[in-house]
């Protein structure tokens, strides 16, 4: 398995220094970039597969010059399967990439963006297999900072340079947190390897354990983008190049995931008070409601589908918030099957996310606009794409039988399970959650509809629009590739939850696939089949079936008449795009009832004709929502760190000698400490 | 599974021949209450075959959507309605879904109801897929709390096995508030999703009320037909949810000739009584304005809420 390693580095290395060799051509570039990296995903598919079937970890060490660094890696069945959703997120972007690069030609340097993204994916799969903090950290740093660079691709914008700078300042907030965290272990440790975080040889003190927990929270969901950590996540992930934004969206944001479960299963080996899942899922329910209703407001498609990305990592946590809660109540059946929820929701939204991500790469790179308003009738103008889309919409908003669904109704089955746990508080919160979640679903499914509806349906409202044309062949394989594992891990859940059983086992201690597996896997039965069961295929067989019984009986009951067309009836006036729906339109009522949240500013100015007061010369509409969490929370912080900086101005009067004597004052003063 | 294979056929059968007589019955009840004489109940029967026959007319602005809407909605409705216990408790297809299954499939249906809608390109379709949109999200969070309060008590989400459970051991209710209070939740959930009265109006073309009626404006024809067939379905599959969880008595818990053909006709009289019932609702109040609808869907939540926390109290 080492040598499949060698191969995932190899692949990357040769795509990060391969394109350089080619100045002058950005066709071989691109090409030189992109096949080394499909290879070394390629690669890393095979190795999660592998790691995930393997029944022993899989460890290997090199040492380093640096002091307390070993570069040591350790592929257990939960780096293995973030490897795997990292790869095959990453080969489906490589694949595209070949594609999508040509849009860049000229503009930017294909060799330095294709590069860059080949040493991110690399950064990103070390920082799963890291088995050293310090060495984590240096991952998790260089994966932050490549994917800085990778959001500025556009830097020549100046919403792009902001976006960068706040994207950079929160990740590293994030990652300070980070730190703290490893060195509390570090202190109790005296070593920065995982394998003593897991055993250390006194356990860690009750309320150093409580900070870990809270730096670690804070620390990873920076990067996970919960709320309220997570307002620069629609600012980055769009103005990243497409593949790029895929790649953030899918996968990076879940390597916060996989930091969270590492830290409160694996160094903690799952013993936590029950108030930690229950912030854990607080914040997964308030993420997946808050993240959905600003989506709804977004008409800029980019946006939205990042808005969608805080909206999933809050299902995800609350399938890992519960199978905490349930952990420390000792109810390991139900543990495991949280805790499975959650990481089964994770490669969904990895597949289904990336998807919509691409496929919003093809409209950006048919039209060159991302504002919903301008599209419309797509559909026609690009039939891959938009099935596609489509598919992606239908998984994101959890509908049967593709992947969303399948991992959202376990989440809902765990939270139901909630009768099991002893407290009433817990007995009631929990369907609470579960009533969030089935909002949130819906207005998932409002979203898309209004997504796809825009985008892909009735008439082009732009001229961008009425010329678009299809995405090149190697954007629609890549498309076509995650599209087809959103249907296949929708009905087919028989072979994915023993593969994701691996994961889970050594975490919450009991194996589970052959109590959620029953009839022979044709159904999901978590506990027994007496409370819940589902059985995709045969939902899929029957939605088929049925359709056909419907298409039966129009042929039979009816005559065979084929359709006349006809333009649809605009009340004597010939139809024009400006009279179909717009997005905002559409989203008006739901901004009306929940205005609460929104606190919605609306202006509208009429310049009327002289002559007359009825008829109006022009109308300017514009319409706001509040921005609560950078108002109320990142605005007075902002000014407090101004205000401050303004007052340690004294101290930088910009002469070099002054700043000598306060680097040798420091050093005296820590010499004096250390004494 | 020769058995098995023929519950399913005959659930089929009886839920696409019931449906329209629902429909046809509430519209009688309404007529009659109206001092009008009113159609025949079998009238839908005949406006099914009717436009099954006529030659559909299609939008040219449409896409693949607009056809292949209708036998989306009519298969997710009708494998909806086979989750649902209706004159036998042991449905066939009892283990493929629970509650939640059935609350996502009929979301399916809806989702390409609003494609649909926008699908045309006048504003009536958008208007009517924005409305139905929120007041689908309103509805879901109750409909799934309600549910649940009861699935507690007999512990399951299946809905068969809920229905059986209760019908076979008729002393498990301990006490009936947290179920009178989750039948309220879901009644008013299922006018809300079938669209009646005081939710949507489902006999108006007026493009201030309608919300259903403005998705499915552009059909005609064999399209119309499955999309008028499915609207009932999706009624017939809340009144058997409705009669049979909160009523299982007389239903068929055993696989004999007689018990099924007791459980048949108190299916039928059970729902037809719903139908009724429907009817004199849709006279006595009037529709509500879209945004007074909130109202009435959290009072909805609140009630499915309240019936959870009575179990629970009641319970320690």
């Amino acid at each position: 398995m080492l040598n499949l390693l060698w191969v995932l580095l190899g692949g990357y290395v040769a795509g990060i220094l391969l394109p350089f060799c080619l100045p002058r051509d950005p066709n071989a570039q691109n090409l030189m970039t992109s096949v080394p990296a499909i290879v070394a995903t390629s690669a890393g598919v095979v190795l999660g597969l592998l790691g995930l079937t393997s029944s022993e970890p899989v460890t290997g060490s090199l040492a380093s010059t640096i002091p307390l660094l070993t570069l040591a890696i350790r592929l257990d069945s939960l780096a293995a399967f973030f490897v795997l959703t990292i790869s095959v997120v990453g080969l489906a972007a490589s694949i595209y990439a070949i594609g999508y690069l040509r849009h860049f030609a000229g503009r930017t340097s294909i060799a330095t963006l294709g590069a860059l993204f080949n040493a991110y994916l690399l950064a990103m799969t070390f920082v799963v297999l890291a088995d050293n903090g310090f060495f984590f950290l240096l991952a998790w740093e260089l994966m932050s900072l490549l994917s800085y660079f990778l959001v500025v691709t556009e830097h020549e914008k100046a919403d792009v340079r902001y976006a960068g700078l706040f994207y950079l300042i929160m990740t590293h907030v994030g990652t300070a947190f980070i730190v703290v965290a490893f060195l509390i272990f570090f202190q109790s440790t005296g070593s920065f390897s995982f394998e003593t975080f897991r055993h250390p040889g006194q356990p860690l003190h009750e309320g150093m354990k409580t900070l870990v927990f809270l730096m670690a929270l804070i620390g990873f969901g920076t990067k996970a983008g919960i709320v309220p950590l997570h307002v620069w996540l629609p600012y980055a992930h769009p103005v990243a190049p497409s593949h790029v934004s895929a790649v953030m969206s899918g996968v990076m944001i879940k390597t916060a995931i996989y930091g969270l479960i590492r830290v409160y299963f694996d160094f903690f080996g799952g013993q936590f008070p029950w108030w930690w899942g229950f912030t854990v899922l607080l914040l997964g329910a308030t993420s997946a409601l808050l993240g959905v209703m600003y989506a709804l407001m977004e008409h800029d498609l980019k946006r939205l589908l990042a808005f969608h990305s805080v909206e999933n990592i809050g299902i995800i946590l609350l399938g890992i918030g519960v199978g905490m809660i349930f952990q420390s109540y000792g109810l390991k059946e139900l543990a495991a099957l949280g805790l499975l929820a959650g990481i089964y929701h994770t490669i969904n939204h990895a597949l289904f996310k990336a998807l919509l991500f691409l496929g919003a790469g093809s409209l950006l790179y048919a039209t060159d606009t991302r504002n919903m308003e301008e599209y419309g009738g797509l559909l026609r103008r690009m039939p891959w794409t938009g099935l596609f889309f489509l598919i992606g919409a239908v998984s994101i908003s959890a509908l049967p039988p593709t992947n969303g669904f399948v991992s959202e109704w376990l989440v809902f089955q765990s939270l139901f399970l909630s009768f099991q746990i002893p407290t009433v508080f817990l007995k009631l919160m929990l369907p609470i959650a579960a009533a969030i979640l089935a909002l949130t679903g819906v207005l998932v499914l409002a979203c898309f509809a209004k997504a796809f509806g825009i985008t892909f349906l009735a008439q082009p409202r732009s001229a961008h629009a009425r010329h678009a044309e299809e995405a090149p062949v190697p954007m629609r394989i890549a498309m076509g590739f995650l599209a087809t594992f959103c249907v296949a891990l929708g009905i087919a859940p028989m072979v994915v939850v023993p593969l994701l059983d691996r994961v889970v086992t050594p975490l919450a201690g009991i194996s589970i696939a052959r109590n959620i597996l029953a009839i022979d896997g044709w159904a999901l039965a978590p506990v027994n089949v007496e409370f819940s069961s589902l059985s995709t295929p045969v939902l899929a067989l029957l939605l088929v079936a049925l359709s056909l019984l419907g298409l039966a009986l129009a042929v039979t009951l009816g005559g065979r008449l084929k359709p006349r067309r006809y333009k649809t009836w605009g009340c004597g006036i010939n139809l024009s795009p400006r009279m179909e729906y717009t997005a905002t339109g559409f989203v008006q009522p739901i901004k009306r009832v929940f205005s609460t949240i929104y606190q919605p500013t609306v202006k509208l100015e009429t310049e009327f004709l002289d002559e007359s007061r009825y008829f109006a010369k022009r109308r300017h509409f514009e319409f706001h929502i509040e921005p609560i969490f950078e108002k109320y929370l990142y605005d007075p912080l902002v000014a407090f760190f101004a205000a401050l900086a303004d007052r340690l101005k004294v101290i930088q009067a910009g002469s070099l000698h002054l700043y000598l004597t306060y680097i040798f004052v420091t050093l005296i003063a820590l010499l004096l400490l250390a004494v | 599974m020769l058995e098995s294979v023929t519950l399913i056929v005959a659930q089929t059968t009886v839920l696409l021949a019931v449906s329209p007589f629902l429909v046809g019955l509430i519209r009688k009840v309404k007529a009659r209450l109206q001092l009008r004489r009113g159609a025949s109940v079998l009238q839908p029967y005949a406006d099914l075959v009717k436009l099954f026959q006529k030659q559909p007319v299609i939008s040219t602005t449409t896409s693949w959507i607009f056809t292949a809407t209708p036998y989306i909605v009519f298969a997710s409705t009708l494998t909806a309605g086979l989750l649902v216990p209706t004159f036998t408790s042991q449905t066939p297809m009892n283990f493929a879904g629970n509650i939640i299954a059935l609350v996502y499939l009929l979301a399916l249906g809806t989702f390409f109801l609003i494609l649909a809608g926008l699908d045309a390109g006048s504003a009536f379709g958008g208007m009517g897929g924005s409305r139905e949109a929120i007041v689908a999200s309103l509805t879901e969070p109750a409909m799934i709390l309600s549910i649940f309060a009861i699935a507690l008590t007999a512990g399951s989400t299946n809905l068969s096995t809920v229905v059986h459970k209760t019908a076979v051991l008729e002393g498990i209710m301990t006490d009936p508030s947290p179920h009178l209070m989750a039948l309220a939740a879901l009644f008013i959930v299922a006018l809300a999703e079938t669209g009646r009265v005081p939710v949507d109006n489902p006999a108006t073309h007026l493009e201030l009320t309608m919300i259903h009626e403005a998705m499915v404006l552009e059909y005609s024809g064999r399209y119309l037909a499955l999309l008028e067939w499915a609207a009932g379905l999706k009624l017939a599959v809340f009144l058997s949810l409705i009669a049979n969880v909160f009523a299982p008595w007389g239903i068929a818990t055993t696989m004999t000739p007689a018990a099924m053909a007791i459980g048949l006709l108190v299916y039928l009289a059970k729902i037809a009584a719903l139908a009724v019932a429907i009817g004199v609702i849709e006279c006595m109040f009037a529709k509500l304005r879209l945004f007074r609808v909130t109202d009435l869907l959290g009072v909805a939540f609140i009630l499915a809420l309240l019936g959870l926390l009575f179990f629970y109290i009641l319970r320690s």
